[in-house]
């Protein structure tokens, strides 16, 4: 990887300031996506800010009927979490599919909807439980949070400092994940929230999406039969090596299918 | 820049690159070159190493991550009078390595599934060791000496 030069401040203010002293600055998390990137050179920034340092990011906070997950907590921490397993199964759930253990061990809920990959899990947890990512400076909604490939609405100079999850009535993530790479060929999160039902889908298209006929069939009626013959078009999808846009749109119906069944 | 950490028991110190990875601090500066580096791309797990008592990949993060933490190498698994650690043990009792490349970071990785699922099922035991690759595809022994060790840690 190209040189950068490394800060690690100790306070999400020291991070901002940092983060905006000009040059390509890079905000590190975990770094399970930012150093493999980086090593491939595919990323190169000036300036790395590790975030590993800041105390106040980490850790899980039950908050009324939300939880509160700080952006720098480990996707283990989240997936063996007592109050998430209790409250929100579907939540610990998926952060205990991410990657593989190692990775788990490093990687974080903010660095992942950060980069918003779009094969990543996180962002359909995210969208289908109609969270809200609290930035240093302000809250923003799910619905607006994620743009496109690898882009999200965050400006320059804008730090995730905590995901707020409302419990849900029901929910569940399935995925059909790539075996070599772990990430999600396809992974839907179905939910029964408070907002209504919400569909979201991850590893199909160029980045995470809410499949509103679904939604609608689920919120006249709760139940996997209701979604089997609903079908997303393939016209937007991915198609690669590992699967045409034909099967992932296939795969969107049995995954939602497999969510609404195991919804809990 | 300068880097503290504490490995195997010992406090280390170097002065380093900030692009240095943990996995090249530990083999190159440390010389502990117990931890290898297979695949490179974070798939394999050879360089699998626990980081203030979690595995981690160490080729996946950079040396000053690991500022002042406390790092557990293959290295400094046995005894000091040589007792191999139960992990260690069962890989030698029940043939869990063909060429030994992997062995490094399936027994750090192997610690660290025991310890979060003790008493682990041949099932779960296959499920957490999906971030080791064996290459000789020997894992019909080292998830036998996985389940062996598990009864004695």
């Amino acid at each position: 990887m190209y040189a950068f030069n490394y800060q690690n401040p100790k306070s999400v203010a020291d991070a901002a300031a940092a983060l905006s002293k000009g040059g390509d600055a890079k905000l590190l998390a975990g770094g399970q996506s930012l150093i493999a990137a980086m090593k491939l050179r595919l990323s190169a920034p000036t300036d790395l800010i590790d975030l590993g340092g800041i105390k106040e990011l980490s850790g899980i906070k039950v908050e009324g009927n939300n939880i509160s997950i700080g952006a720098m907590t480990r996707h283990a921490e989240v997936a063996r979490s007592k109050e998430v397993q209790a409250k929100i199964p579907a939540l610990a759930s998926l952060a205990g599919g991410i990657g593989d253990r190692m990775v788990r061990n490093m990687g974080t809920i903010g660095g992942s909807l950060a980069h918003n990959d779009p094969v990543a899990d996180y962002p359909a947890g995210v969208l289908g439980l109609n969270a809200t990512v609290h930035t240093n400076k302000r809250k923003i909604a799910a619905d607006d949070f994620f743009k496109g490939m690898f882009e999200t609405a965050l400006a320059a100079g804008e730090i995730i400092v905590s995901v707020s999850f409302p419990v849900p009535k029901r929910a569940a993530y399935i995925k059909f994940k790539n075996p070599a790479s772990r990430y999600a060929i396809v992974g839907v999160l179905a939910a029964e929230t408070a907002s209504g039902v919400r569909v979201a889908v991850t590893g199909a298209a160029s980045s995470v999406f809410r499949v509103a006929a679904m939604e609608k069939a689920l919120a006249a009626k709760w139940s996997a039969d209701a979604v089997a013959g609903i079908s997303v078009p393939a016209d937007k999808l991915n198609s690669d090596l590992h699967a045409s846009a034909e099967y992932r749109a296939h795969l969107i119906t049995v995954m939602a299918r497999r969510a609404v069944e195991a919804a809990k | 820049m300068k880097i503290s950490m504490t490995v195997n028991g010992k406090p280390v110190s170097a002065e380093v690159e900030a692009r240095t990875l943990l996995v090249t601090f530990i083999r190159e500066n440390l010389r502990l070159t117990g931890t290898h580096v297979g695949c490179d791309t974070s798939q394999c797990g050879a360089c699998t190493i626990h980081l203030n008592g979690r595995a981690v990949k160490s080729c996946n993060i950079l040396a000053m991550q690991a500022e002042g933490a406390d790092i557990v190498t293959i290295e400094g698994l046995a005894k000091a009078d040589g007792t191999l650690h139960p992990m260690q043990e069962a890989f030698r009792e029940h043939h869990g390595l063909q060429c030994g490349f992997c062995t490094p970071g399936m027994v750090m990785s192997a610690v660290d599934l025991v310890k979060n699922h003790p008493n682990p099922s041949e099932e779960t035991i296959r499920a957490e060791l999906d971030g080791n690759l064996c290459r000789c595809t020997g894992y019909h022994n080292i998830v036998k000496a996985v389940k062996a060790a598990s009864a004695k840690m």
